[in-house]
């Protein structure tokens, strides 16, 4: 069995395996700074969506049309502009430059996780509000006939309900959060993306090291995928949607 | 606030030319791509399944940024050798077309699994019928099938080419002059970043708008028959 690995030759598509090797630990260095973007803008986003996605599903106009108008301006523009309005546009005004926040959003790695999570939030708010105008209007109505007050019925009733219901397309938002990161590379970050192209610049093998980028993006799709399908068990989504 | 944008009014108008010329294309691409990868998942031949399910979960697995990038920048040499062998000297792909593929390799991946839904959503009844008048497997595919799977195909394509359009602003990385590089070019002459960006913003919302307007009444096309029945 030693010895000729020839053989080996018919597999390896035409690609450089041995540079791909040497720049995997760099590329999980940039795939940790991705997580990191991705892990923040998910939760960070989430809890600015709640009180957006309660607000949006309100009866009152005056309630409803903050959120939308927010929810209109980041789901229709692209992400990219966004970061570009938060990384280079606020630098227009004195004011910003001379505040307290100009540390914060001076830096890449700040402008890119407050943008994202400002996207994030919009869409997250939108699955809430189709979420809680999903829960079965005999079940809210049942909360407030045993006394319980408005604020009790969201609390125990409306969002608890209202998660499982949007879980699934939560852990949507976040694939799509894991991809839209790839994009804080054009801010200097160097995430996956980011550090691909690093390494590219320095090594000429753009095939090489997109596709061992591509990869890694596969895997951690993969696995939160995964993680958010046990998630859904744990929880019981399945058993609270059919009734 | 300058109304003409310091002389890059006309400019930025062009590159909003150029995103829609963008979009519509990489929406042909897509359509096509999305209509085989649906009917290979759907045949019964594994390899065909297994064909089409790879393609869907590779491309939604991978950033559209990436994708820009590996198809721009990683097909240098695959296009010399091409024109090394067509004699054509200097063959490349331009940035448009780069961006074309890329986006419309992404776009169809989504719409495949749209696609998919609505040829699994048809009643059954409906193919047995083709096949009991004798109709031919094409036949039934381009007279029974396609025209009632537009119907339940066309709000998710449509959320889809809301995407799309978002998504030409990438292609800007790799130097296509659409809106964003318009911007970032006026950028670099006026150093009003927020202005020419937030102008930008403006463009793609307005294109947004028109197309939520056009697939409303492309939905309400696709409904007509069906619009009552619903009630």
């Amino acid at each position: 069995m030693s010895g000729d690995y020839s053989w080996l030759a018919h597999f390896d598509l035409g690609l450089n395996w041995a540079v791909i090797i040497k720049w995997l630990p760099r590329l999980a260095q940039g795939a940790t700074l991705t997580l990191e973007l991705v892990a923040i803008a998910v939760i960070a986003g989430l809890l600015l969506a709640i009180p957006l996605g309660i607000a949006r599903s309100s009866r009152l106009w005056y309630v409803r049309a903050l959120p939308y108008g927010y929810i209109f301006f980041f789901r229709g523009t692209p992400l990219l502009v966004q970061l570009f309005l938060v990384y280079y546009g606020l630098a227009q005004f004195d004011a910003v430059r001379n505040s307290f926040m100009w540390p914060y959003l001076r830096d890449p790695f700040w402008c890119a996780t407050a943008t994202m999570t400002l996207h994030t939030a919009a869409y997250i708010a939108e699955i809430l509000r189709g979420a809680i105008q999903a829960i079965p209007p005999g079940e809210i109505e049942a909360a407030r006939a045993l006394g319980m007050s408005k604020p009790k019925t969201l609390f125990y009733i409306i969002l608890p309900r209202a998660s499982r219901i949007g879980l699934p397309a939560y852990s949507n938002e976040v694939i799509l959060m894991l991809k839209a990161s790839a994009l804080a590379s054009t801010v200097t970050l160097l995430e996956l993306t980011g550090m691909a192209r690093t390494i590219i610049a320095r090594t000429y093998l753009p095939v090489e090291i997109f596709f061992a980028a591509g990869l890694f993006y596969l895997l951690m799709a993969y696995i939160l995928v995964r993680g958010f399908k046990l998630l859904e068990r744990w929880l019981r989504v399945d058993a609270c949607q059919g009734r | 606030m300058n109304f003409d944008l310091y002389g890059f009014g006309p400019a930025l108008a062009a590159g909003a030319l150029m995103t829609v010329k963008l979009a519509l294309t990489a929406l042909c691409l897509g359509l096509v791509l999305g209509l085989a990868g649906a009917l290979a998942k759907t045949s019964p031949y594994k390899l065909l399944q297994w064909l089409g399910g790879t393609y869907s979960t590779l491309v939604r697995g991978i950033p559209e940024l990436l994708w820009v990038l590996l198809i721009y920048f990683g097909t240098v040499n695959l296009m010399r050798a091409l024109g090394e062998f067509f004699g054509i000297p200097d063959l490349s792909l331009s940035a448009f077309a780069a961006g074309v593929i890329a986006l419309g390799l992404c776009f169809g991946a989504y719409a495949t699994e749209v696609f998919r839904g609505a040829i699994l959503a048809i009643p059954k009844g409906h193919r047995e019928a083709g096949v009991a008048l004798g109709l031919s497997k094409f036949r039934i595919f381009t007279r029974l099938i396609m025209p009632q799977m537009w119907r339940i195909a066309l709000p998710g394509l449509g959320n889809l080419f809301m995407i799309l359009m978002k998504d030409t602003a990438l292609v800007s990385v790799i130097g296509l002059e659409e809106i964003m590089r318009h911007a970032q070019i006026g950028v670099t002459v006026t150093k009003q970043p927020f202005t020419f960006f937030m102008v930008a913003a403006f463009m793609y919302l307005g294109l947004t708008v028109l197309a939520m307007t056009g697939m409303y009444f492309l939905e309400k096309r696709a409904a007509r028959g069906f619009a009552r029945s619903t009630q």
